[in-house]
């Protein structure tokens, strides 16, 4: 099974609106997963059919019996993350669950129970692939678990339907979500655009993949925007030896895709389209 | 006052709207002392915009555990406890796994031989620099440290510090809504929303949305990269009582001008009236000038 990981660093660089294009032009033969846990947005522009829902529990929160605490103060003493209040309640949003106040708890008042932390979704899109992804719960925690969940529901999909192409819409930043979409990855696209916070991005992401060793391709994106960054990128490129796959140029059709719903090849008879197909060709040419 | 700038989407002009309104602010409010934090520490910018001199850098740590093999008697009472898989317990070793290791202390408190002992890793840096009159203070992720959280605590804890409390704090957060995002806007007096008029960006507004409600915080919206669409997210806002603070419009200049790494406040007179009407709106709200 091939594994693409699409990913920027930055944020609002492309890589859904692109990822989308190259799910249509795959169809049925490639699974989607949006590993954008936080804000997922695949499903959005490719309308899905949800077929099945689960909920995803992950990670520890305490909460104290009242009736049983005799307010000794032993767990405010070892909670490192001043997460037990001086009424002892046990805030939900700073408890990260380690279990070091339920230990000492010398009346064993303090429970912890696992924190639903969101749901992940198994669908369709309307070009007829199979579409996996998630919504962490509000304020969730373990946001890379969820990726990893998303993923491994992905390939027990993939592989129960004989699919062997998935494609993965990865979230900004370089954190744990991030660390968790790149693994087992057969290559990793970085979409950039030429600005100091899109190289910058691409530079400090980059210098995470090479942990990896895994093959990495980019897309240059909104490519006119700024030609002494562009040229950067190339040279930043040619010098770590990574391909370029193609160059799209700064577009409003990109936004206005979006605005009706549709792909930038639903919009597109003229260069773009054909550049997204020239850089999707390219793309699977690395790993097949 | 802490106003935290945050967005679910990335790439809806958080950045943008932080540097330029601490530049506007400090501009044409010179009684106001000015101060922007960088806690998007995974993907830090808002330097890129404002140099400086450094006034003072630190390396930032949080305590892991160290294995010593001398005195441990395999009890496994460690690996039993962690909650986060960071202390696996083999037949002839220890092996502790600091970035899985969430600080707790639970493992080195609680062994009876003493054979875990607590050690400085460092996950990032933080950087405070005077540009001008204004003080820019950046957290800085060390590339594969996963969990942003810490490093944001620690960078919120030197704005307690080195400065005054009526100073007016700019919190650049990150995207998302997960847990680096809450330890961002805790605790601040407001939340500037920025938010594209696309569904994408409208989709993830109301993630946000519901978050902030969630944590009880007061919020308004600003609409960048406006334009054909915004009928979505202001009906929106109408129908949930949700201010929206103003508006900036999407232009390839403006992307241009911000792909530079310069600054809005000059040259582009409709965005200095816009932050200008955030920054009024806002300020009133909290009733402060």
């Amino acid at each position: 099974m091939k594994e693409i990981v699409v990913i920027s660093g930055k944020g609002g660089t492309g890589k859904t609106s692109i990822a989308a294009a190259f799910s249509q032009i795959e169809g049925s033969g490639m699974l989607v997963a949006d590993c954008d846990v936080d804000a997922a947005n695949m499903h959005v522009l490719l309308e899905e059919t949800i077929c099945q829902s689960i909920d995803f529990y992950s990670g520890y929160h305490a909460s104290i019996d009242a009736g049983k605490c005799i307010q000794c103060s032993k767990c405010r003493a070892v909670c490192h993350f001043g997460a037990i209040s001086e009424s002892f309640q046990v805030d939900k949003m700073t408890c990260e669950g380690c279990g070091y106040c339920s230990f000492v708890c010398p009346q064993q008042a303090i429970t912890l129970h696992e924190a639903y932390s969101g749901q992940v979704f198994l669908s369709r899109t309307r070009f007829d692939s199979m579409l996996v992804h998630a919504r962490l719960e509000i304020a969730g925690e373990n946001s890379g678990k969820l990726v990893t969940e998303v993923k491994d529901r992905a390939r027990e999909l993939a592989s129960a339907f004989d699919c062997d192409l998935i494609l993965y819409d990865g979230s900004p930043g370089i954190g744990c979500p991030v660390i968790a979409s790149l693994t087992r990855a057969s290559i990793i696209v970085m979409v950039t655009e030429p600005s100091v916070s899109g190289y910058n991005d691409m530079v400090r992401l980059y210098k995470l993949i090479t942990r990896f060793h895994i093959p990495c391709a980019i897309i240059l994106n909104k490519s006119d925007l700024n030609e002494s960054h562009r040229k950067k990128i190339v040279r930043f490129s040619v010098v770590n030896e990574i391909p370029i796959l193609g160059e799209i140029p700064y577009d409003p059709l990109f936004t206005e895709a979006l605005m009706q719903r549709k792909t930038i090849l639903e919009v597109s008879q003229n260069g773009i389209s054909g550049s997204v197909n020239t850089i999707w060709n390219r793309l699977k040419s690395m790993i097949i | 006052m802490k106003i935290a700038i945050a967005s679910g989407k990335g790439g809806t002009g958080k950045t943008t709207i932080a540097v330029n309104l601490a530049a506007l602010v400090s501009r044409e409010f010179p009684d106001v002392n000015v101060v922007l934090a960088d806690l998007d520490v995974e993907e830090p910018n808002s330097g890129l915009f404002l140099d400086g001199q450094i006034v003072h850098s630190e390396v930032i740590t949080r305590y892991v555990p160290r294995w010593e093999n001398s005195k441990c008697t395999h009890c496994g009472k460690c690996s039993e406890h962690c909650k986060f898989n960071a202390i696996l317990r083999l037949p002839e070793q220890i092996l502790v796994s600091p970035e899985l290791c969430h600080s707790c202390f639970a493992c080195m408190d609680l062994c009876p031989e003493n054979a875990l002992i607590p050690i400085r890793r460092k996950i990032g840096t933080l950087v405070h620099r005077k540009t001008g009159e204004i003080d820019l203070v950046e957290g800085r992720i060390e590339i594969g440290e996963p969990s942003a959280v810490p490093l944001i605590k620690k960078t919120k804890e030197y704005l307690e510090r080195a400065f005054h409390g009526s100073s007016l704090f700019i919190l650049d957060c990150p995207p998302g809504n997960s847990c680096p995002v809450m330890e961002s806007v805790r605790e601040v007096d407001y939340v500037i929303l920025v938010a594209e008029p696309t569904p994408f960006g409208f989709h993830d507004m109301k993630i946000a949305i519901e978050t902030l409600e969630v944590l009880q915080l007061d919020f308004g919206v600003v609409i960048n990269k406006s334009g054909t669409g915004d009928h979505q997210i202001r009906e929106y806002c109408m129908n949930n009582k949700v201010r929206v603070l103003g508006s900036i419009k999407n232009k390839k200049s403006i992307a241009e001008r911000i792909s530079k790494g310069e600054l809005l406040i000059t040259g582009f007179p409709a965005v200095q009236r816009a932050l200008n009407t955030i920054y009024l709106a806002v300020s009133n709200r909290l009733h402060v000038t």
